[in-house]
């Protein structure tokens, strides 16, 4: 039975414990027990297991009360990058050592206000900078999906690398991701699961830790598009704490799940067909826009021009208000804290020491490109493109709905595969787009490559329009009907 | 464009951040190899397009002029790495 | 006539230009963007929110007041208001700069061009540009003295919002600076948008100083930071410029570069810890969105603007008839100008006007005192002078009332009747002590009447005393003239 209560979503979940079939700490436990048995994934860096049996136990008594919230009793990991009051926060950077933040983030506590249970903080590429999780202090994830007849491991996409194992190894009921470049969408690819980046401004971003402030959003990372609807709804939500949270209402998105696309138009971007695109991206591509298709939808294709500079601006713009928000890391009121003579040294220490390759990397490029003389040559230039980057996606909604586009150019790779930067940042190609011009955009699993790895497919909507972007995933995933799991080889 | 490892070097320091003499040019090459990608946009006319800076199509929302916060020096000082009383320290800094 | 600004230097005279950016700390009760408290002197970081301290995943929220009091202060320099401003980070390291930057405004400001006009002595005034005003975060505070080899962080003050007022580099003089400064407090007082407090830290100056040969084009500057009293702007620029002055002379060039004014000392010297904080990277706040003001609401902050000194002095010069100079230094402050007012109204106002201006004044400097806790009130001072106007006293006996109103805090008239001091007007009376007085004094007479015209003075003198001052002196005169001509 313990085995079987992990395999749950959130919605079969919550109708379990709602028939009192099980307790919220009997689910709780079950997850624990995962947890234990599936460390040789990385997936946590912090387990909260004591944390995690006492508000299942007071979940237990609501629900005897008759005061479940929404998600009373679910146990959730949290991607480490969230600050959650009293609990270690890392951001997966040495240079967060320590860190016991005295404040929730308005996200987190919006799970804990519904009823969510904290499983623990899950592992990522350092300060979410990464498309593969091998750029975390707390050492690399492991992807649960291996290629077929082979134990390699792989690696599970990034940033929320953490959060998408935990997901597709059954470690939690859900997760919280975060998404500046496709953090959330790549991941879930990788992984199999679904993964939704909501509209900039629909999840305040208070008590996140910053990467690229005008390209993140917190997102829900789960085993269904069902589940993602029900999380993004507690999620969501206005937030004084954050001058970039838009008080838009939160409509209800589960209701939103019909599958029916009668009336509506996808695009399909002739631009996303990039050079090299292996062949079986190209098909299920094609497939998805069958199933939308057959679900009611016109299908037709559209331009988004400016598409090749996305990348470029992403990297400038991203790097530079990275460079800007990792200066507060400097060893003077949290964290690591590096001897130096002087205080320049010790600065210099602190951070040479805290901040892995690729932070570094990325505070280097930011802090160059905004130098003196550089500012219009790259920084400004980079939003010029977003601009023209954001009215391409403004024009293609005068016409369609929402996009349909393949959500990475491969599957999961093996650990170490691309050594070089570039080739890494070339991940993030299909997904960086929609950060630019802050619209929502998910990744649904669609079927498994030749290799027998998950391939995801993405689909980008209109500002605010979620509960839109939400619909077609589910008629993808009622299409698709993926139900393949990784063989539990990881359990000892 | 691209930088040599003296421009690198004076880019860590402005960062503040240690680079060892030894691994500055591999740096500066990995630097240049991104630089390199970013170049493209060069070419790209943007004559007349004003830089997107946010998406969010709204004014500064304004609070009230109300103290709801701070209090507790101990709280904040809770994880200092280096503290007397309550005060956080530095290395000594010449002025 | 030559320029009285010009410095003799050894090869010929120089000129000074100068430029003040003044830091002015709003009164608000919590912070630019965080809600944690701004009272002075504070238990060290007990007024310090996870925002200011530059905490993981903490972001800003602007205080509308503080937007409030930015524009308000605009409006009284008469600037231009910017309808839509951004606010930027300005990126360098410091212990007491948490975030590793500076909320501030760089390229479009809250409050464009702008102008304050000086006061001089002569009576003419002096009109000096403002180029800008922009609201910003102030730092914390490093204290260097606390420890033989660390520096202790207190980031109370991190995070007060902050305007800064940047002059043009119109000053020619370190007296033209500390007038401009002394005006700028007295225009932010009047709005009410900072107190104006400079040992607290609430007004601070950093000076920009260059000098050149008269008519030449500007010299490299160097500024003079956080400068914290009009004495100390006076005596790091006069400093300054001699620095430059003998450097230029030597055959040497100016360096540009941040100094700081070593207040024991007199001297400015070059700021250490500056070398390299030049690449500040601004940017605008990716966590922020455009300020975007309701012309509305800006018109409705200026119909609350109160009655601005210049055009108090301006009224007071046209309603009183007092002279331009007395104006000024009336509506230095709020509080003179009311009192004055209050004094004048339906009396001689210059009358008024001398009163205050001489012993009024004396006497609150002599007690350490200001008008709002004078022992004289206006009413009681007015009544002063109308006992002088209606001729029940002399102006001299009215100083002895004066004298006695401060130290009893008796009504004017009541210390008159009860000192016995009402004047005598009755002409038989005063024709009497005049007769004495002649009497005992025949020999002055007659060296009077002999072409002597000074001594009448000596005879008023007497006919005073005789009456113990309580004689009218316009009757004592005109009987003394008629007794004394020939
Ligand atoms: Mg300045
Ligand atoms: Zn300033």
């Amino acid at each position: 039975m313990a085995g079987e209560l992990t395999k749950l979503g959130i919605a079969e979940a919550k109708a379990g414990l709602a028939a009192k079939d099980f307790s919220a700490v009997e689910l709780t436990s079950a997850f624990l027990d995962a947890m234990e048995g599936g460390r040789a994934l990385n997936a946590y860096i912090t387990e909260t297991p004591d944390l995690a049996l006492e508000q299942a136990a007071k979940s237990d008594a609501r629900i005897a009360a008759g005061e479940a919230g929404p998600l009373e009793g679910l146990p959730i990991g949290v991607k480490d990058l969230f600050c959650t009051r009293g609990v270690l926060t890392t951001a997966a950077s040495h240079i967060l050592d320590g860190f016991t933040p005295p404040y929730e983030s308005t996200v987190t506590s919006n799970l804990w206000r519904d009823g969510a249970v904290l499983l623990g903080k899950l592992n990522m590429d350092e300060f979410a900078m990464g498309g593969s999780n091998e750029n975390s202090y707390y050492g690399p994830v492991v992807n649960p999906w291996r290629r077929n007849g082979d134990t390699a491991a792989l690696v599970p996409g990034g940033s929320s690398g953490g959060s998408a194992a935990a997901v597709a190894a059954d470690l939690c009921v859900a997760a919280t991701g975060t998404d500046t470049g496709g953090s959330i969408r790549q991941p879930a690819a990788f992984t199999g699961t679904v993964g939704i980046k909501p509209t900039y401004g629909r999840c305040s971003r208070f008590g996140i830790v910053a990467f690229a402030s005008s390209l993140e959003q917190a997102g829900p990372m789960t085993k269904s598009v069902t589940d993602a609807a029900i999380l993004l709804g507690s999620m969501a939500g206005h937030d004084p704490h954050d001058s970039t949270s838009v008080p838009t209402p939160v409509p209800d998105y589960a209701a939103a799940l019909t599958g029916d696309l009668k009336g509506k138009k996808i695009g399909i971007p002739k631009e996303y067909r990039v050079d090299g695109m292996p062949a079986e991206i190209e098909a299920w591509w094609a497939k998805g826009a069958e199933w939308l298709r057959d679900a009611g939808a016109e299908v037709v294709e559209i331009s988004l021009p400016h598409t090749r500079h996305a990348l470029p601006a992403y990297y400038i713009v991203a790097p530079a208000e990275a460079s800007s928000n990792l200066a507060r890391y400097d060893g003077v009121r949290f964290g690591l804290r590096v001897p130096g003579k002087d205080l320049i040294e010790m600065y210099e220490n602190t951070r040479g020491e805290g901040f892995g390759p690729e932070v570094r990397r990325r505070i280097m490029i930011g802090t160059y490109v905004l130098s003196a003389g550089y500012y219009d040559a790259y920084y400004s230039r980079a939003q010029k493109l977003r601009r023209l980057i954001a009215n391409d996606f403004e024009t293609a909604f005068e016409t369609v709905d929402a996009v349909l586009a393949p959500t990475a150019p491969s599957a999961a790779f093996a650990s170490g595969e691309k050594a070089d930067p570039v080739s890494m940042y070339l991940l993030d190609v299909f997904t960086v787009t929609a950060n630019l011009a802050g619209l929502p955009a998910m990744s649904v699993p669609a079927g498994l490559s030749d290799q027998g790895l998950p391939m995801g497919l993405q689909v980008i909507g209109k500002p605010f329009d979620e509960a839109g972007v939400l619909n077609v995933g589910f008629a993808l995933e009622r299409a698709a009907a993926f139900k393949a799991k990784p063989a539990a080889w990881w359990r000892a | 464009m691209s930088v040599d490892p003296a421009t690198v070097k004076k880019i860590a320091r402005l960062a503040r951040i240690r680079v060892d003499e030894a691994e500055l040019p591999a740096l500066a090459d990995e630097v240049n190899g991104i630089l390199h990608f970013v170049e493209q946009l060069q070419s790209v006319d943007v004559e007349g397009v004003a830089p997107l800076t946010s998406v969010v199509h709204r004014s500064l929302p304004l609070r009230d002029d109300v103290v709801t916060d701070g209090g507790s020096a101990e709280t904040l000082l809770a994880n200092a790495p280096d503290r007397i009383e309550c005060f956080f320290t530095v290395p000594k800094v010449v002025e | 006539m030559s320029n009285p600004n010009l410095i003799q230097g050894a090869t010929g005279e120089w000129e000074m230009v100068i430029g003040l950016e003044v830091h002015a700390q709003v009164t608000s009760n919590a912070k630019l963007f965080s809600g944690a408290a701004t009272t002075f002197g504070a238990e060290p970081n007990s007024q310090v929110s996870t925002v200011d301290a530059g905490f993981p995943g903490m972001l800003p929220v602007i205080n509308r007041y503080c937007v409030e009091q930015a524009v308000r202060t605009g409006l009284g320099l008469k600037a231009k208001i910017n309808l839509t401003s951004v606010f930027d980070r300005k990126n360098y390291f410091y212990a007491d700069l948490p975030n590793g930057y500076q909320i501030s405004q760089y390229k479009d400001p809250i409050v464009g061009e702008g102008r304050l006009i000086l006061d001089m002595k002569d009576g003419s005034t002096r009109e000096i540009g403002i180029t800008r005003l922009h609201l910003e975060q102030d730092a914390g505070k490093s204290m260097h003295d606390q420890h033989p080899n660390l520096t202790f962080v207190d980031l109370n003050r991190a995070g007060v919002a902050l305007m800064e007022i940047v002059s043009e580099p119109d000053m020619r003089s370190a007296e033209e600076a500390a007038l401009y400064l002394t005006k700028l407090r007295t225009v932010l007082r009047y709005l009410g948008t900072c107190d104006g407090n400079m040992e607290e830290g609430s007004m601070r100056a950093d000076v920009n100083v260059s000098v050149r040969r008269p008519g030449a084009e500007f010299g490299t500057r160097c500024e003079i930071k956080n400068v914290n009293s009009i004495r100390f702007v006076r005596a790091a620029i006069e400093y300054e410029a001699r620095r430059q002055i003998d450097i230029l002379e030597d055959g040497g060039k100016i360096d540009q570069e941040t100094r700081l004014f070593d207040s024991g000392k007199g001297v400015t010297r070059s700021m250490r810890s500056k070398e390299d904080a030049h690449d500040y990277r601004y940017f605008p706040d990716p966590d922020l969105l455009p300020l975007v003001l309701d012309a509305e609401w800006v018109a409705e902050i200026e119909k609350g603007l109160p009655e601005l000194p210049d055009e108090k002095k301006a009224r007071l010069v046209a309603d009183y008839g007092i002279k331009p100079y007395d104006a000024s230094v009336l509506v230095a402050e709020r509080e003179p100008a009311d009192f004055f007012e209050a004094v004048a109204k339906g009396r001689d106002p210059k009358l008024a006007a001398s009163w205050i201006m001489g012993d009024y004044f004396a006497m609150l400097n002599r007690l350490g005192k200001s008008v709002t806790d004078s022992p004289v009130s206006a009413k009681a001072l007015g009544e002063l002078i109308d006992l002088i106007a209606d001729d029940t006293i002399s102006g001299r006996i009215a100083k002895e009332v004066f004298e006695a109103m401060v130290e009893t805090g008796k009504a004017p008239g009541a210390i008159v009747e009860e000192k016995g001091l009402r004047q005598v007007t009755d002409t038989g009376a005063i024709e009497a002590a005049i007769d004495e007085v002649l009497a005992r004094n025949a020999d002055k007479v007659a060296e009077y009447r002999s072409g002597k015209d000074k001594l009448f003075g000596f005879f008023v003198g007497q006919v005073m005393k005789a009456t113990q001052g309580k004689a009218n002196p316009a009757a004592v005169n005109e009987i003394l003239k008629g007794k004394l001509s020939p």
